[in-house]
């Protein structure tokens, strides 16, 4: 794989996080802090790590599939699509809004390109995914499946069910994520519902637990190469990324107050004050 | 006039099973998953012959629908196979955003569903789920009454595209469809009659027959639909039916809320108001015993249709 280019990777994550606060704010509603702290993941994945269409198939044979379980970080998700070309730039000015493909949610109903599933309802999205990979093995098709996951989603059983799956039956073309912010909607995970030890959790599971900074481009690349290298050794691989609810935005960063509030209009002003224009707004 | 005897019994369940090892010897891209259930979802002869794609999910059955789903992703048809309590109540949400909302083309099949589970008592027997599956959009429901339809609805599902539900049971039933036609959404007219029309779905189709003898003797002229497909419900049928005999009964192992009654009970009064009767579970859980004490109690045997019937024809 060619080298990265991080000088346009950090171009295209700057401009992703200005359309993801101008979109929460042109609808008034919206969650932008998880999508700011995971935009460098997703740059990563659909701009550098992945082999992917825009020319969108369902089945996605012979590309590597990508996942998102905690679905109301669909901002992000929704800017990453449209710059990477599965449908116009244009189209994220119409986001939450009525007849729109851009669902407060992701969702395959209204066929929006990039979208195989819908999420939003917590702890759904691995389950998905490990069927997704072992559909690609049934199919002889080598490429990889990524899913990422909320932290405060782990608090949901389904989860686990999954987790206790993946390993016993092998599934080692998986690379799930997990956005480790430490924050949820009513205040930081620790408060709410512990996890305690995360990590040594799942690989009591049975699976490749690694850890890594999930605001920093060079470390999420260098992570999820890392990741693939520990795939496909018979156990499913996950990442504990540790990530900054609200990054980028100075006054949204480290708090749970961002989760799921729309900036106002001086709000506006004062992030957009902060990230850069790098490819054109929308 | 048609009459229907059996010369043998077959649980529903066994239809399945020889279905789905039928889809897995024409059709590569059929996958099963059962969630510790294989012997009683009779699914062992799939996962014999066809292991590779024979998926054992544990006593896990939310994780076994998201991964029903995902498996399309890449052209997979998977048949999920558990208890239909555990298929339906246990996992709504999941069936609702992941397969439903998300329009997979997974094949819920569940099992012991009713009343004539039997002993195992109201925990597994579960009443709500037809009324559950009806409500999703875009969600076919099927309810098969013998071993040969089950069977023959099973292989329909293997070339219908979609989310569906299959609903059957455990107990020893007459066959009598061996050579009746099956087609999703298209009701089976069993019986013609003219003095009132029993709609029936899943076990209690044979009850209706047994009723309908019962009516002949006393001189009443029924005529038996099936509606093995809940979902698309076949309201031609329904309606050209009613035309003719003016009233009728739908009879059901479901509660009387949410089941075949109220689908059948809302074409009647949107397009043709029609006296009509309902034999279902009133309101309430059901308890153990045999499927034929069972029945008779919670009043779905043949006696309660013969009652219903008399009834209708008196409200014309």
């Amino acid at each position: 794989m060619a080298q990265p280019d991080y000088s346009q990777l950090k171009k295209t994550a700057s401009q992703i996080r200005r359309d993801i606060v101008r979109m929460v704010h042109a609808c008034q509603s919206g969650h932008p802090g998880g999508s700011l702290g995971c935009t460098e993941y997703f740059v990563a994945l659909y701009f550098h790590i992945m082999k992917h269409n825009p020319a969108f198939n369902m089945n996605g044979k012979g590309e590597d599939l990508s996942f998102l379980s905690n679905g109301h970080i669909s901002p992000v998700f929704y800017s990453t699509l449209a710059r990477s070309g599965y449908f116009d730039v244009k189209e994220l000015a119409t986001f939450r809004k009525l007849d729109s493909r851009l669902q407060g949610h992701p969702a395959t109903h209204e066929h929006l390109p990039g979208v195989r599933i819908a999420s939003g309802s917590l702890g759904q999205g691995l389950s998905v995914a490990i069927g997704a990979a072992q559909t690609k093995k049934l199919n002889g098709d080598d490429r990889f499946v990524y899913v990422l996951m909320g932290d405060g989603e782990q608090q949901e059983g389904q989860i686990w069910e999954a987790a206790m799956y993946a390993p016993h039956n092998k599934v080692d073309n998986l690379i799930a994520t997990i956005d480790y912010n430490g924050q949820q909607i009513d205040g930081p995970v620790d408060k709410i519902l512990s996890l305690l030890d995360l990590k040594a959790k799942w690989e009591a599971f049975g699976w490749i637990v690694q850890e890594f900074n999930g605001n920093k481009i060079e470390d999420v690349i260098a992570g999820l190469e890392k990741a693939k290298t520990l795939a496909g050794k018979g156990k499913p691989v996950l990442n504990l990324m540790k990530t900054e609810m609200g990054f980028g935005v100075d006054y949204m960063m480290g708090s749970h107050k961002w989760h799921g509030v729309a900036p106002n209009d001086d709000e506006l002003t004062k992030a957009l004050a902060q990230l850069e224009e790098t490819l054109g707004d929308y | 006039m048609t009459k229907y005897t059996f010369t043998e019994k077959k649980d529903t369940r066994s239809g399945f099973g020889a279905g789905l090892h039928e889809l897995g010897k024409s059709n590569p891209n059929v996958v099963a998953l059962c969630a510790d259930l294989t012997g009683s979802l009779k699914m062992d002869a799939f996962k014999k012959d066809f292991p590779e794609r024979f998926f054992q999910v544990g006593i896990a059955e939310a994780n076994m629908m998201g991964l029903a789903a995902g498996m399309t992703i890449g052209g997979k048809i998977p048949f999920t196979g558990t208890f239909a309590n555990f298929s339906t109540g246990r996992v709504y949400d999941q069936i609702r955003q992941s397969i439903a909302y998300s329009g997979k083309n997974v094949k819920i099949c569940a099992s012991h569903a009713g009343l004539t589970l039997g002993e195992d008592g109201a925990t597994h027997q579960i009443l709500e789920d037809i009324g559950m599956m009806k409500m999703l959009p875009g969600m076919t429901v099927i309810v098969p009454c013998d071993y040969a339809q089950t069977k023959a609805a099973t292989l329909a599902l293997g070339s219908h595209e979609g989310p569906a539900y299959l609903r059957f049971g455990r107990p020893s039933w007459p066959i009598f469809t061996t050579d009746r036609p099956f087609v999703i959404g298209k009701a089976d007219k069993m019986i013609e009659g003219k003095d009132v029309t029993l709609f029936a779905t899943g076990h209690l189709v044979w009850e209706a027959i047994e009723a309908e003898a019962i009516l002949a003797q006393k001189g009443i002229s029924v005529e038996l639909i099936n509606i093995h497909t809940i979902k698309p419900l076949d309201v031609e049928a329904i309606l050209a039916s009613v035309e003719k005999t003016g009233c009728a009964v739908t009879c059901e192992e479901h509660q009387i809320n949410g089941g075949l009654g109220d689908s059948v009970a809302q074409v009647l009064s949107r397009f043709r108001p029609t006296p009509l009767e309902m034999i279902a579970v009133n309101d309430s859980f059901g308890e153990s015993g045999t499927p034929t004490q069972l029945l008779k109690k919670y009043g779905l045997s043949a006696a309660n249709i013969v009652a219903a019937a008399e009834k209708a024809i008196a409200r014309k």
